[in-house]
């Protein structure tokens, strides 16, 4: 009946297992407490949970990254934390527990925190962005976001029940097969990352349409501002590259459901091919997550450099170009499998090639900055740590890249140094930049911007703390992944990347104040004009939060940067003569009902619950039909109610600056925004 | 009168394609089945005969031209071709020279 | 740039839903052409690795697959008869040949899922071998999609039935043709990669 589930699935083995799942559980009811004791369920479900509105499925994208950004963070004090201790003992954790940590850490941070922070950023922006009023298929939207929420569900129930994989975040074969893994670890980690792979496919899909088929009159492909660039790029990848992750993970699930031999030791498996297709999806994977950090750092260089973005083509062309390459390096990520020297020296020097598109990008940037009046506001100070940084770990990747040098790195701490190097800095600045950036588009109040600083600080100087030591010791021989060691000359080198951790700790603290700060002071920083940096782009044209439908009349974008364009010609704020009926695509509930049965066979299959599997993959079909029969998937917003929430909208633009409304400006006279 | 573009096919498009189809898939069956040609030419011929029928399937069945279908479309498959070049060569070079150096 | 001319180039630049889905699903196809692409890759990686079990091709039968091949090709043309009289608005004809169609590849599964079972009587199952297990793995993908399209033939046919041809089921239909006729595509790879090098002397 329960399959391989019983009541020693709880996780009674270690102390600190149990304290996890206390922890987990605690916060899952304090969260659904909250919203209880609030009475705001109806509001939630009614709002929120069957929106297939952009801008709220992005806001709910960013709060799950947000929150698996703490999960996987404890995950890392954790492992910092038994490395400097370990040194000739075993410290605090059983060897089986830490590799569920690291694994689930790698699991998190990729999949399930940068993913959903890129995803949730885009969706809040892109749309407006091209000046549209939403996504080509807001339902598949909604379907996407549940099936990644459902994935992420996965993960955080295997620390209540069951394990989680212990096979790292790669889950190489012959390791992660059965004979090796008979638990349910591995199995967990394939479902989580097979379901919420499907909900990326589908937003590639869907972000691909609708940047090439919905954007405003004029907007040529050219015009589109830069982070649109990147998301286009980023989706296209998606769609082309997830396949792979697909196929290389139904095959080892195969393996371990039916027996099947496509990477097993014995009967013909053949695991390098795992290693093969795996790095197909991998590599691009790395631009997916960092192609839109660097859409976010050009967006806000130019803003709060008061200047128009340097080389806006090279960008685009850089773009595009690391979009392509992407596919043609995957074979860097196991020089060490043993491949002639031939194909090793061909995709070595395919790597080395895409540092030229992105240096390309570095000194665009810099040449933004180049005699700009620079404002260094909390999304500044990210973009600037971020060049300064990522500098150096593409340095080392080049380093990498040489297959020799590969030899000497290969699995040990400088690999891992390096690619922390890459996503910290390149992805997560990236996003808590995006995140400081558009807060106020989102929500309608500016975030404060001392305790915005204060993180930033702590999460740079942390970073340099926690990964420097880690090439070193990488040079000195340290291999990654090590649960306790004998060498007493890392341990000092370990004991001050544990500090950097702390000292990120701290980052995240003050990004947690500064949201609670933020949120008790919005009656003083809320942002009328919709507009606060003085921005150039079209999503700033859009009132804070936006209306419904964004656009009451669709603009016209020209030029690029349209809205500064708008501004100038003093026409951003002219009031139309009239408004029409919008059609708004209806609330459903089918988009969380299918996250929720994609969760339930996932748990099914982890547990081989086969009826539970079966009746689930019925449900989902059902309910796909039975979507597939409504055509009555809209609604209209009259032109009335449109006037009503327009003449709100100018009423607010009128007592913030009063001189703007309705008549153009002498000069590109900047908006004073809260901001300023 | 885009509706009569899209969905207004004609009959003679389909059985244009579905000869041509019948006389590809024909003849590479027959080549193996009467085992007329040593083994390197029938491959050849049968992987031949399987492009041009994929070629055949996108044009008469899937409707792909340059004039109606749209550029995206073609942009998007002309994509997935490369990329399915780069993945199956790839592939087939990294795994066939491991193979190799085993022996 | 009167308000008026502002709207026309605005219904100008836009594409219709239709359209947009039309665009989807060919991104969709795009993706699902690389899911095939990597078992084909992984099929011919793998297909020397028999281990102890019969090789795959041992078990083939040229006269079983070209039936098989009949079976789809002739499905293909029925679904064209039927977006041919989706064109003319022949509902009776519409459904007739959309249930050919749906026989054809019920046909088609059937014979597929004879051989599969043939095969592991005679001990060579997907468990046997990594050979084995590249093949069932990617003819069955094959035939899963053959069968999800078969639900969706019989969704479309009561969408028929109900709704008429009207514009959202016209415009389905046209994303179940690209899907059935793009599965055709696949198995010409299928027959010209596993199944006849495999049985050329």
């Amino acid at each position: 009946m329960l399959g391989k589930l019983t009541i020693d699935a709880l996780p009674f083995y270690s102390w600190v297992a149990m304290g996890g799942a206390a922890v987990t559980v605690l916060c899952g009811l304090l969260f659904l407490g909250v919203i209880t004791w609030l009475g705001a369920w109806r509001y939630v479900w009614k709002e929120w949970l069957t929106s297939v509105d952009h801008k709220r499925i992005g806001v709910m994208y960013v709060m799950l990254a947000l929150a698996m950004l703490l999960r996987g963070f404890i995950d890392a004090l954790m492992m910092r934390a038994q490395q400097a201790f370990a040194l000739n003992s075993d410290g605090y954790l059983p060897p089986d527990h830490f590799d569920q940590i690291f694994s689930s850490h790698g699991t998190i941070m990729i999949f399930f925190m940068a993913m959903p922070f890129m995803t949730g950023l885009v969706n809040i922006v892109v749309p407006q962005q091209i000046g549209a009023r939403d996504v080509a298929f807001p339902f598949l939207n909604s379907v996407s976001f549940w099936l990644t929420s459902a994935g992420a569900g996965l993960v955080m129930i295997s620390l209540v029940i069951g394990t989680f994989s212990t096979a790292g975040w790669t889950g190489y074969p012959p390791y992660s097969g059965i004979a090796y893994s008979p638990d349910v670890g591995v199995d967990y980690w394939i479902w989580a990352l097979l379901i919420s792979g499907v909900g990326s496919t589908l937003t590639g899909i869907n972000f691909v349409v609708t940047i090439l088929k919905r954007r405003a009159p004029g907007m040529k492909l050219m015009r589109m501002p830069l982070f649109t660039w990147t998301a286009l790029c980023s989706s296209i990848l998606m769609i082309f590259a997830f396949p792979a992750l697909t196929v290389v993970c139904s095959m080892l699930a195969l393996d371990r459901l039916l027996g099947m031999h496509f990477f097993t030791n014995e009967a013909g498996g053949n695991m390098m091919n795992y290693i093969n297709l795996f790095w197909i999806w991998g590599h691009p994977e790395v631009y997916i997550l960092i192609l839109p950090a660097f859409g976010v750092f050009s967006e806000v260089v130019a803003t709060f450099s008061r200047k128009r973005l340097f080389g806006y083509r090279s960008l685009v062309y850089a773009t595009a170009a690391i979009a392509l390459l992407s596919f043609t390096v995957w074979l860097h990520h196991f020089f060490t499998m043993g491949s002639s020297a031939s194909v090793n020296a061909f995709f070595g020097v395919a790597t080395m090639i895409i540092a030229v598109p992105t240096g390309v990008k570095v000194f665009d940037w810099l040449f933004t900055m180049y005699r700009g009046r620079i404002e260094f506001t909390p999304p500044m100070l990210w973009t600037v740590g971020f060049i300064v940084t990522f500098v150096i770990g593409g340095m080392t990747g080049v380093l990498l890249a040489l297959p020799p040098a590969d030899y000497l790195m290969h699995n040990t701490t400088f690999l891992v140094a390096h690619f922390h190097n890459m996503l910290i800095p390149g992805v997560l600045f990236g996003f808590l930049a995006g995140y400081m950036y558009w807060f106020p588009k989102a929500f309608g109040f500016t975030l404060d911007e001392r305790w915005g600083a204060r993180s930033f600080w702590c999460w740079l100087v942390g970073f340099y703390l926690a990964f420097m030591p880690l090439y070193a010791l990488g040079f000195m021989g340290m291999p990654r992944r090590m649960e306790h060691y004998n060498a007493p000359e890392w341990q000092p080198l370990l004991i001050v990347a544990a500090l950097g951790a702390m000292v990120i700790l701290l980052g995240i603290v003050c990004l947690i104040v500064q949201l609670i700060v933020s949120i008790r002071r919005r009656h003083e920083t809320r942002e009328l004009t919709g507009d606060p940096w003085n921005g150039r782009t079209l999503e700033w044209l859009t009132s804070s939060p936006p209306a419904p439908y964004n656009f009451a009349v669709l603009p016209r974008a020209d030029e690029i940067d349209a809205f500064h364009e708008m501004r100038k010609r003093g026409v951003a704020y002219k009031r139309p003569k009239h408004y029409a009926d919008i059609e708004m695509p209806k609330n459903t509930a089918v988009g969380i009902l299918l996250g929720g049965l994609g969760f339930v066979l996932g748990f099914g299959v982890v547990w081989h619950i086969w009826w539970l599997a079966l009746a689930s993959l019925l449900g989902v079909a059902a309910a796909l039909i039975a979507r597939a029969f409504n055509d009555d998937t809209e609604f209209r917003i009259s032109a009335a109610e449109v006037e009503e929430i327009e003449n709100a909208r100018y009423g607010a633009l009128a007592r913030a600056v009063p001189k703007s409304v309705d008549q153009p400006s002498t000069a590109a006279e900047p908006l004073p925004g809260s901001a300023a | 009168m885009k509706q009569q573009a899209s969905t207004g096919r004609s009959l003679t498009q389909y059985l244009t394609g579905f000869v041509l189809a019948l006389v590809l898939t024909a003849i590479p069956f027959a080549i193996v089945a009467t085992g007329a040609a040593p083994r390197a030419q029938s491959l050849a011929v049968v992987t031949v005969a399987a492009v041009v029928q994929v070629f055949v399937h996108l044009w008469y069945f899937l409707h792909m031209n340059f004039s109606t279908t749209p550029r995206e479309n073609i942009l998007a498959f002309a994509f997935a071709a490369i990329l399915i070049l780069i993945m199956l060569g790839g592939s087939f070079w990294i795994m066939f020279d491991l193979h190799s150096r085993m022996r | 740039m009167t308000e008026a001319a502002a709207a026309a180039s605005d219904a100008h630049s836009h594409s219709t839903p239709r359209e947009e889905k039309a665009f989807g699903f060919w991104l969709y196809l795009m993706s699902d052409a690389i899911i095939f692409a990597l078992l084909f890759a992984t099929y011919v990686v793998m297909a020397g690795n028999v281990a102890d079990a019969p090789p795959p091709h041992s078990q083939f039968d040229l006269t079983h697959v070209f039936a098989e091949t009949m079976i789809l090709l002739a499905s293909s043309i029925t679904f064209g008869f039927a977006t041919v009289a989706i064109g003319t608005g022949r509902r009776p004809a519409v459904q007739l040949w959309l249930l050919v169609t749906f026989a054809l590849g019920l046909g088609f599964v059937l014979m597929e899922l004879t051989e599969f079972r043939s095969m592991i009587a005679a001990g060579a199952g997907p468990d046997q071998s990594g050979a084995l297990s590249a093949f069932f793995t990617l003819v069955g993908t094959h035939g899963l999609h053959v069968s999800i399209g078969l639900v969706w033939i019989l969704v479309m046919m009561a969408q028929v039935a109900l709704k008429g041809l009207s514009v959202p089921v016209v415009s389905r239909l046209e994303r179940l043709g690209l899907f059935w006729h793009f599965l055709d595509i696949i198995w010409i790879g299928i027959f010209s990669v596993v199944y006849l090098p495999g049985l050329i002397e």
